[in-house]
Formats: structure tokens, C-alpha cells, sequence
């Protein structure tokens, strides 16, 4: 009796211990599962960046360019310090990217920690992150590198910058024209903000061209018509290699990952020293009192950093004219409506983005359809049109890309049968003759055999 | 019969052994055996006929059922699969949604009608077994069905066979051909348990056409006829080789008409069964108005036509009874109706409402038009002509007593033998152009055979036990004057007769016998392995599987997102779909050559232009076969000149001379520098490589099966940055 109750109390607590272990085993679950919400790196949701890793060739440079820092902090990045050279630098732990974004103030790094190289700098890129690249007079062939592979190449010449009689920074002393007063912004108030950039960016460094193979590079900020790359403390021996408004100053380029990627060929042009001095271009009588370095730099990280400029295209719906399921088929000649929402990124919620030009296309190897979507300004666009009359597999594609817009390229695959054999029309007025003929046929074929049968 | 044949039959009184002459004598011995043991043996007979048709019946199914025991219960080939996929889909969804099945998994981005462009004879056969036996309360799965319904035709094609026999020449003939027919090594390559194409069942649909159309001619009943037209609605919902018949029958018409053979019992049989024919193969969609519009059917439409005249001409002459004004009258209407006939023909062809023949019909009557117009017709091995060693491996001694047959039924010609005289000559020829034709004639070759055997055996028993009966009633009385007749020309040959008929019989049955062993030979060793999964004796002798295909097929079924698009060389299409549940570029459904010929294209473009080509098309996967580790012979590169030729067919920018060093096709070092650089070298490399460690800008190996005869690629998507 002892023993069997004995044994009962044993069972119950081993029941007990289950309990709490199946307790403990689901909030670890819980966990795990909440895991990917808790530390994902580019989410769908919210796209701009919060982790943001900074790679210094030394740590002046966080005192001698705070105010850039400091309003990257207050716009609430999480900024990572790092050198460039620490050996224990690392990008990603356990398949996780512990960043969102890379800053590589480091131009004459030759080579990064360990863990981190060209590779993997590319491969940050390629799942999705962005990056910033700023180069100088020193630049290595490390970060020269880096630039090529993003479709932007450097000049070759290591001791050459960017010089232009005509349009550098009026300053005290009489310099070699290398402190440049640009002014020929890109044209798009996605990528620099809707407040003009009055005052020129000032810029020192060197000059990089964009990659004619490469179609997703844009120059943000040319040079002139009258600059050009050369070493300014020799003479010219030959004509430069770059000039002109091929030069580009700044340029971005936006992944087919939208991936974003900044790079520029000063990195003074982040210093305090530019965002507080005043400039004045030499061809022109006005004089700004704080040039354009800080608001140019504050509106191109928006944008870097998708807080600007970033769509998404959600609930691509359709379905036949007067009904609400989405059918697995269409037939040819059905008359049916499509929706898609498209969503701008604000930098702290979605809003409707509002636009005249979305279009979708019905698409069987060449689209068949192009419509216009119309918006009802709450981010549903919408469009009713008829299937062509033609089978075969075909795709909604809403292929938007507008320039420092992400590029949507939403597809959805449909197939379009024939009609069955009981669509057609049964019977069609114009056959009448030959409906007539055929039974007028039957019944005199049936007259003429009784008559020829019994007719004797 | 008899009363025709009897004045060749002084000619023939010399030969030792001459046929008519014995019949004549059989009938006589038939009569006179019949005398004293009436009825015993009436059904002596019939259980032994039946008992050996029994047996026959049996036979046919069993030897069938090697690649059962030896592999397992599947499916074979690559058009099988599409053909069960296409019955799985007619038991789940029901006769109307297949009717109407739109397949987007197919020859994406087109998709395909399959209810449009199918014979649905087989499935709808398949599927009627299915439920038949579900009704009956057997828990059978349709695979199992599917894999056993080729052997089950091959026997119920036995049974026509005897009744075909019989109809032309005597039961004993129908026994053999019977015999014959349900093992020939020629109709088992299409008919082995796991078989499933539409050959398997259009075969006994095709003979049970011809029986019921000879029976037709030979009674002029309308019943018959109207039999013989449902026959070949049956023949024209299975096969696309029906307008063999509806070429075939015209023709023979012809041939009777020509030789004067013309009789009511002809122009019942033929009208009825192509009025009606028509009418009910109009109800298959793939088939449609083509008994009217296409030149392939014209010739039976003409000569349905040519009866009416010729009716109409007797009419006339029953009425006229002057021969001079019905001369006259001849002529003008000849004139007249050939006249307007070629007008007709002309005009309807000019207009385009008859279309012209098709190249598969013209690659027929010349076997090298495809090769220089059609690649993609002569791409098919069981398209090449054929070779003297596969008629003798399909047909064995068949082949020698074709002609032996041709003779007897030479010696009895009947409308009946005429028939199969016509059937055997051209479908011999047929054969003789295409591998695959050779099934068409394998009835016909062993009908005709199984007449030359029946008659052999049957004259030299007789001769044998006629001399028995000489010995045992020469002492009997009465005897008629016929009796002493035969018996003086018995006493003519006696020396050689016995033992020269002993010893011929028994050379008949050493041949028979040979024949069987080597029907089953070739049966158990060359027909019955699947194709999908490859057996090879390895290094102890023992039996090495290969079963890569289904392991590649599985792993996409698994490994890939539903909507991904996979590009093979045709071949592999339908087992795509079929197995591995996925969208196919293209398929063994030939029907679109420029989408055949991207794909080749494709294939042999540099990997650049190739990539180019399969972005538009969304590919994802790129699927080849690779021969080089197993030493698997048929791997794509084997087929790869045929994808420059079909790949050059539409776009010149393939041109054939690039791929071959000196008119010389080669893989290994000495390959030409285009060929070396081609996506689908790249792909499936030959055994000595000519171009090793080939790096991949664009794909990326996804998959390689455990014996690397199945490589799976992926192809990636467009660089990230540029």
C-alpha cells in the first residue's frame, strides 16, 4: 500500500516536473520565435536602418567630423565605432548581419580585421544593406576596389584630385583650386529632399567615374565643366585622364536589392571643418555663410538610409468584373479588375504614395496589356481591363522604377485557358440556313424512303 | 472458291506440294473423317481451339510482365508518363474537366490544350477499366491499371487475330496467327506491362478495324460495316496512326475496283463504314474536320466518290442495253467526274480549306524529306529508317514466311486476301522507312505468316495421314472416283512424300520453336527495361540499378517552389511534369517547333546569350543528362547536334558547321572552339573532356544525382550591382 502510494507521489512529481519543463520549453519557444522580429536586420516593415557600423582609420576623426556623427545619432542610429584594422571586426555572428548599415570612413585601410574583407563587404551589400564609401588623397586599393565592384571606378592616378579654376571655394589664402564649390545636384527631390540646396558643397578629394556598363550608378553631385583630375604639385605632362561633368563628385547607387550605396571621393566634405565654413564660388558674387556640405550629407543619408524614397507594393489582388474571389484561371475575353498597394516609407510609418504613372502590364513573354493604374490617394491603385484573347501563361507585372524610388517589380503568375466546350455559343443566327438545311435534309430523306418503299 | 482455283490447279499438279490441290483434299478428308467420328470430333476440335486460344490469351499477357517482376509496377518511357498523368487527371476530375484540361504546367509560357491535342482513346480506356473495377469492389490504383493495360490489349489482340484468320483464310491459320502475334517481338516492344502509350491499345483497335471491315466486304452486311466504323472511331480516338486506315481501305477499294472485283457487298461496306467513320471521328477534338479539309484524308473521300460513279454507271448500263451508247456514256462521265474532282481538289487546296500534307505524312512516302526539312521528325530515333538487323530481331523467321504467305495468298486471292496482301505490302514499306512503323506491321506480318505456316503443316499432316488412311482403306470398298483420283496422284510422290513431309514438319516445328525462344529472349533482355530507371551488370555480374532519374525528379518535387519553370531538352518534359510536378519550357509534345527550337538554341549559345534566352523565357532550373560517369550513352550531348539543327532550323544564327571539326561531330579535345563555349557543353560534358573545370558565370549546380547522370542547374538571377 505505502509503495504503491509512494509510487503515485513519485508519478505526480515527475508530472509537476513536466509541467514546469513544458512551461519553461514554451517560453523558450516564444522566444526563438520572436527572435527574427527582435534583431532582423532589413526588415519589410520598417525599412531605414538602426545599426549602423563606422570604420575609422583613426578615432580623430569621430571628434573632427561629430557634427555628422552627432546628427546621425540624433536622426537614432545606433553608431558602431570601429578601426578599420581591429581584428575583431565582424559584420555578421552566427548568419546574423549585426549591422544594418556600413560607413567606411577608412580610405587607406589596406586591409580590414579578419573577418572582413572585399567578400564580404559585397556580400553586406548584396543581402541587402548599405553602405557608404568615402574616399581621399590616400585612397587604397582596397576601397578603390570596393567602388569598381559597385560600378563606380576611381582615378588611377594616385596622387591626382579634382581641381577647377573656375568654380573652387573663394577662400583667404590663395590654394591650388583643389577646395571645390560644387553646385550640379541631380534633379530629384527623392534622393536630396524637396528643400532646394542653396549654397554650393564644398569638396576636396578625388575624382571617380561611373562605370558606362553599370546602369544603376548615378552621379548625385558632378563636377563642373572645368574641373579635372590631376595631380596639382606637378605640371601636366599629358592631358588628364578624367574631366569635366564625367567627373562625378558624389555618386549613389541603388542595388536590384535596393541595397543603397553612397560613395564620394572626399572625405573632408563630412568634416566639421566644411559644415561650418562659409563659401563663396569664385564665379559668383554671393556669399553663403554655412555652405551646403551639411544639409547635402543630412538629406543624401535620408535617403541612404531609407528613411526617404523607399516603396513597397503589397495585396496585389484581381479578380473577374463583379466578383470578389480571386480565381486560379482566367478565361480568355474575362473582364477583370487588379489592385496593388504601394506604400512610400516616411522614415517612421507607411503613407500612401500617391503617383499617375504606376502601370501594370499583362505579360506573356511581351505584355499584351499596359494599363494605367488609378490611385484613390490612399495608396490602392487600381484598373479593370479585358484578358486578350489569347491562352497561355501570363503574369501581372507592376515593374515600377522611378529615379531614387526603390524599384518595385511585383509579378504574379496567371494562367488564361480557352473557353470550354460549352462557352460557345450554341446556336448563331447567321447558321440558321444550315441549320435549316440540315433537318429540311433529314426529313426529306425520310419522306422519299416511305414514298420509294411503299409507293407500289 | 474451290471452282476458281481449279484451273490453277493442273498447273500446279507437278510441285510436290501444292496448296490448292490439298485443300481441295483436306475438304475431301474433312468429309469423309467426318463420316465415322461426326460428332466426337466436331468437338474435339472446338476444345482444342478454344483450349489453345485459352492458353494463347494467357500467354500474351504474361509475357509481358518481365519488367513487372524484374523492376517494380511503374511507368515507362517518356510519352507514358504524360499519358498517365493526363488518366490520373480524367479518374480525379471526371470526362469534362479533361475534356477541356488547359495545362499551364506545360510548354510554359504557352501552356497547352490538352483536351484539344490528345487522342484520348487510351486514357478514357484506362479509366473505364478503373472504375469498372472499383465497381466490382477492387481496391486497385490507377498506376496499376495504367501499367497493365497495354499487356491486356496485347491479348484481347490475340483473340482478333484468330477471328481475322479465320475470316481470311481457315480457323487453323487464325490459331497461329493468334500463336504468332501475341508473342512477336515487334508488337511486345510496344506493348510490355508499364508501356502505357497509345500504341498499346490502337494496335488491337487497328486490326479489329481491318476484321471487321474484311468481315464487312465479305458478307455486305450493314451491320458489320457499321462495327468496322465504330471499330476505327475507337482506332481514330487512340492513335494518330488511323490514317493509315483511312488510306489503307481506299486504296484497297481501289484495287478491287480496278480489277474488276468491284460488287454491291463493296460499295455497302465501304460507304457505311466511311460516311459513318467520319462522321464519329469529327467527335475527337485533336481530329476535327480534318477527314475534310486535310489532303491526307482526300484520297478516301475521292474514292467514296469514284463508288458513286461506279454505282451510277451500273445503273446506267442495267439500263441502256446498247454497249456502243453506254461506251460513249463511260467516257463523258469519267471525263466529267475527274475532271470536276481535280478541279475540286485544286481549288480547295489553292484557297487553303485543304490543307496540304504534313511533313510527318510526306517524311513517309520519302524517307529523306525530314531529315532535310524537318529536324525535328528526324530527331526522333524511332523516326530513322530502318535497319535490316531490327526487322530481323522484331520478326525472326516471321520474315521469311512473310513471302511463303504472300504466295498462298497469291494462290487463293479472295477480296479477303487481297486485303491483307495490301496491308502487308504497305505497311512492309512503312516499316522499312520508320523504326516505329514496324509495329503497324507486325499484324500483317503474322497473319500473313501464320498463313503460310497453317497451310505448310496443315498440307504436309495430311499428306501424312492421307497415306495412312490410303494404307488402313485400301483394303476398304467404295471408294468414290475422287478418292482414286488423289490416290493416283499419292502413288505419283510416294518415295519422297513420307519422309520428306516428316522431315519438313519437323524443320517447322524446330523454326516455331526457335521463334518462341528467340520472341522471349529478346522480350526478357531488349523490351523490358524502363528506360527511366537503367539496369547494368556490373564488375561481379551483378545487377547494378541506376535509378537517378526519379532520385532528380524527386529532388525537384521537393527542393524547388511550386511555380518554378525547369529547362530540359524535350525528352524529359513529360516526365517532368509527371514526376517531378513542375513547369516545363517544353515537352515531347512536339507541337510548337520555334519553342523547341529557343530551347535548342538555348543550349547551344554561349552562356551569356543563353542566359539572355532563358530570362525571357523565366527559367529557373535547367535540367541535362549527363552520360559521362556511368557511360550512359543516350545523354544530351549525344542529342546535342540535333538541338543545333532544330535550334538552327528557326534561328540561322546556329549553324551547324560550328559544332564540327572537319564534318566530324567529337566532344573531346579536338571539339571546335563553339562548340567548347556552348552553354550545353558546359552542361553535360562528354566522357573525355575537352574543355575541363568549366566555371559558370550564370548557373550554379543545384543538384547531381547520386550516379551523375541527372544534372540540375539553377540559374541565378541578374548581378545584384550591375
Amino acid at each position: 500500500m505505502q509503495l504503491v502510494s509512494a509510487c503515485t507521489k513519485t508519478l505526480l512529481d515527475s508530472r509537476g516536473k513536466a509541467a514546469a519543463m513544458e512551461k519553461f520549453s514554451i517560453s523558450i519557444l516564444l522566444i526563438i520565435s520572436l527572435l527574427p522580429f527582435l534583431c532582423s536586420s532589413f526588415s519589410q516593415e520598417s525599412p531605414t536602418d538602426r545599426r549602423i557600423l563606422v570604420l575609422l582609420d583613426d578615432f580623430s576623426l569621430k571628434s573632427s567630423h561629430s557634427i555628422f556623427f552627432s546628427s546621425l545619432k540624433s536622426r537614432g542610429f545606433d553608431l558602431d565605432f570601429k578601426l578599420a584594422d581591429d581584428p575583431k571586426l565582424a559584420l555578421q555572428r552566427y548568419g546574423q548581419y549585426l549591422y544594418d548599415g556600413l560607413v567606411l570612413f577608412s580610405p587607406s585601410v589596406e586591409r580590414f580585421g579578419v573577418a572582413l574583407d572585399l567578400a564580404a563587404v559585397l556580400d553586406f551589400v548584396d543581402s541587402g544593406h548599405d553602405l557608404i564609401v568615402a574616399a581621399d588623397a590616400s585612397a587604397s586599393d582596397l576601397i578603390k576596389s570596393i567602388a569598381t565592384e559597385c560600378g563606380v571606378d576611381f582615378d588611377e592616378d594616385p596622387s591626382a584630385l579634382v581641381i577647377d579654376h573656375k568654380t573652387f571655394a573663394v577662400s583667404e589664402i590663395e590654394g591650388d583650386h583643389t577646395l571645390i564649390a560644387a553646385d550640379d545636384f541631380i534633379q530629384s527631390d527623392v534622393i536630396l529632399g524637396k528643400t532646394k540646396i542653396e549654397a554650393p558643397v564644398l569638396f576636396k578629394g578625388i575624382a571617380h567615374s561611373i562605370n558606362g556598363a553599370n546602369g544603376l550608378a548615378l552621379k548625385v553631385l558632378s563636377a563642373s565643366p572645368s574641373a579635372y583630375s590631376a595631380n596639382p604639385s606637378s605640371k601636366l605632362s599629358s592631358p588628364p585622364s578624367l574631366t569635366g561633368s564625367t567627373i562625378s563628385l558624389v555618386s549613389v547607387m541603388q542595388a536590384r536589392n535596393n541595397a543603397r550605396i553612397m560613395i564620394t571621393g572626399s572625405l573632408d566634405m563630412f568634416s566639421n571643418r566644411c559644415f561650418r565654413s562659409g563659401v563663396q564660388n569664385a564665379e559668383s558674387a554671393i556669399k553663403y555663410d554655412k555652405s551646403g556640405n551639411e544639409q547635402f550629407v543630412a538629406e543624401l543619408t535620408k535617403w541612404i538610409f531609407h528613411e526617404r524614397g523607399h516603396l513597397k507594393a503589397v495585396n496585389v489582388r484581381h479578380h473577374k468584373l463583379g466578383e470578389t474571389d480571386e480565381p486560379a484561371m482566367y478565361r480568355i475575353k474575362d473582364d477583370l479588375e487588379f489592385y496593388v498597394e504601394i506604400y512610400e516609407w516616411s522614415g517612421k510609418s507607411w503613407e500612401p504614395y500617391v503617383a499617375n504613372d504606376a502601370q501594370v502590364q499583362f505579360y506573356m513573354m511581351s505584355p499584351y496589356v499596359l494599363k494605367t493604374l488609378s490611385t484613390d490617394q490612399k495608396g490602392l491603385y487600381h484598373t479593370t481591363f479585358k484578358v486578350p484573347d489569347v491562352y497561355g501563361v501570363f503574369q501581372f507585372k507592376v515593374e515600377y522604377e522611378r529615379l531614387g524610388y526603390t524599384s518595385l517589380s511585383l509579378s504574379k503568375q496567371i494562367p488564361v485557358r480557352p473557353f470550354r466546350h460549352n462557352e460557345y455559343e450554341r446556336f448563331i443566327t447567321t447558321a440558321f440556313p444550315y441549320y435549316g438545311a440540315s433537318f429540311a435534309t433529314m426529313a426529306g430523306f425520310f419522306i422519299f424512303s416511305f414514298v420509294y418503299l411503299y409507293n407500289k | 472458291m474451290l471452282a476458281r482455283t481449279e484451273p490453277i490447279n493442273g498447273t500446279a499438279k507437278p510441285k510436290p506440294v501444292s496448296s490448292p490441290m490439298n485443300n481441295f483434299k483436306s475438304d475431301l478428308l474433312n468429309s469423309f473423317s467426318l463420316k465415322s467420328l461426326k460428332l466426337k470430333t466436331k468437338q474435339q476440335e472446338l476444345l482444342i481451339r478454344v483450349s489453345i486460344l485459352c492458353l494463347v490469351y494467357v500467354l500474351a499477357f504474361i509475357t509481358r510482365l518481365f519488367s513487372v517482376l524484374r523492376y517494380e509496377s511503374m511507368i515507362h518511357e517518356f510519352d507514358p508518363y504524360f499519358n498517365y498523368r493526363t488518366t490520373l487527371f480524367l479518374t480525379q476530375k471526371g470526362f469534362y474537366d479533361f475534356w477541356n484540361w488547359f495545362d499551364s504546367e506545360s510548354w510554359y509560357p504557352l501552356g497547352r490544350i490538352i483536351g484539344g491535342t490528345l487522342y484520348p482513346g487510351l486514357m478514357v480506356t484506362a479509366a473505364i477499366i478503373y472504375w469498372t473495377l472499383r465497381f466490382l469492389r477492387f481496391a486497385v490504383h490507377i498506376r496499376e491499371v495504367c501499367v497493365l493495360t497495354a499487356p491486356f490489349f496485347a491479348s484481347n489482340t490475340t483473340i482478333v487475330a484468330y477471328f481475322f484468320g479465320k475470316e481470311i483464310w481457315d480457323s487453323g491459320a487464325g490459331l497461329v496467327a493468334a500463336a504468332l502475334i501475341a508473342i512477336c517481338p515487334g508488337y511486345i516492344s510496344r506493348s510490355v506491362a508499364g508501356s502505357y502509350d497509345n500504341e498499346g491499345v490502337a494496335i488491337f483497335a487497328l486490326l479489329w478495324t481491318f476484321y471487321l471491315f474484311v468481315k464487312a466486304v465479305n458478307t455486305g452486311s450493314l451491320a458489320w460495316a457499321l462495327a468496322s466504323a465504330f471499330g476505327y472511331f475507337y482506332m481514330v480516338s487512340a492513335w494518330g496512326g488511323y490514317v493509315f486506315i483511312i488510306n489503307l481501305i481506299p486504296l484497297y477499294v481501289m484495287v478491287l475496283l480496278i480489277t474488276g472485283r468491284y460488287s454491291l457487298r463493296l460499295y455497302v461496306a465501304y460507304n457505311c463504314m466511311y460516311v459513318l467513320g467520319m462522321l464519329l471521328a469529327m467527335q475527337i477534338r485533336f481530329v476535327g474536320f480534318q477527314h475534310v479539309q486535310s489532303g491526307e484524308h482526300m484520297a478516301a473521300m475521292g474514292v467514296f466518290f469514284l463508288m458513286q460513279v461506279f454505282y451510277f454507271l451500273d445503273w446506267v448500263k442495267y439500263l441502256l442495253n446498247d454497249a456502243k451508247l453506254f461506251q460513249v456514256f463511260l467516257r463523258i462521265t469519267v471525263t466529267f467526274t475527274v475532271g470536276v474532282g481535280a478541279i475540286a481538289l485544286g481549288v480547295g487546296t489553292a484557297s487553303g480549306y485543304i490543307s496540304p500534307w504534313t511533313g510527318r505524312f510526306y517524311s513517309l512516302l520519302d524517307p529523306t524529306y525530314a531529315k532535310d526539312h524537318i529536324p525535328i521528325i528526324a530527331s526522333v530515333s524511332e523516326h530513322q529508317p530502318t535497319a535490316w538487323s531490327s526487322f530481323m530481331f522484331d520478326f525472326h523467321i516471321l520474315l521469311f514466311l512473310f513471302p511463303a504467305g504472300l504466295y498462298f495468298c497469291f494462290k487463293r486471292l479472295s477480296d479477303a486476301t487481297i486485303f491483307i496482301v495490301m496491308y502487308g505490302l504497305t505497311s512492309m514499306y512503312f516499316a522499312g522507312v520508320m523504326v516505329r512503323l514496324i509495329l503497324v506491321a507486325t499484324p500483317a506480318v503474322c497473319l500473313i505468316s501464320a498463313i503460310a505456316v497453317s497451310a505448310t503443316i496443315k498440307n504436309l499432316t495430311l499428306l501424312l495421314r492421307a497415306k495412312n488412311k490410303v494404307a488402313q482403306t485400301a483394303s476398304a470398298k467404295g471408294i468414290g472416283s475422287a478418292k482414286s483420283s488423289s490416290k493416283g496422284l499419292l502413288d505419283q510422290s510416294q518415295p519422297f512424300h513420307r519422309n520428306g513431309a516428316i522431315a519438313l514438319l519437323l524443320g517447322a516445328f524446330y523454326l516455331l520453336s526457335k521463334y518462341a525462344m528467340h520472341c522471349t529472349w529478346v522480350t526478357s533482355e531488349a523490351y523490358s527495361s524502363p528506360s527511366i530507371v537503367l539496369a547494368a551488370r556490373g564488375a561481379h555480374g551483378n545487377r547494378v540499378i541506376f535509378d537517378d532519374y526519379r532520385e532528380a525528379y524527386f529532388w525537384l518535387r521537393q527542393n524547388t517552389p511550386p511555380d518554378a519553370k525547369v529547362m530540359s531538352w524535350w525528352d524529359y518534359g513529360y516526365q517532368i511534369t509527371a514526376m517531378g510536378n513542375r513547369t516545363v519550357i517544353v515537352d515531347n509534345n512536339t507541337w510548337n517547333n520555334t519553342h523547341i527550337a529557343t530551347v535548342g538554341c538555348a543550349m547551344s549559345s554561349y552562356e551569356d546569350e543563353a542566359y539572355e534566352i532563358m530570362r525571357s523565357l523565366d527559367v529557373d532550373y535547367v535540367l541535362v543528362v549527363f552520360g559521362g560517369v556511368t557511360g550512359y550513352s543516350s545523354d544530351d550531348i549525344n542529342k546535342f547536334l540535333w538541338m543545333v539543327r532544330i535550334g538552327g532550323g528557326v534561328f540561322p544564327v546556329i549553324k551547324e558547321p560550328d559544332y564540327l571539326v572537319n564534318g566530324e561531330y567529337r566532344v573531346d579535345k579536338g571539339a571546335s572552339p563553339k562548340m567548347l563555349n556552348c552553354l550545353m557543353y558546359d552542361r553535360a560534358r562528354g566522357v573525355e573532356i575537352g574543355n575541363k573545370d568549366v566555371k559558370l558565370e550564370y548557373l550554379e549546380e543545384a543538384f547531381t544525382t547520386s550516379n551523375w547522370i541527372v544534372r540540375i542547374y539553377k540559374v541565378k538571377p541578374p548581378n545584384n550591382r550591375w
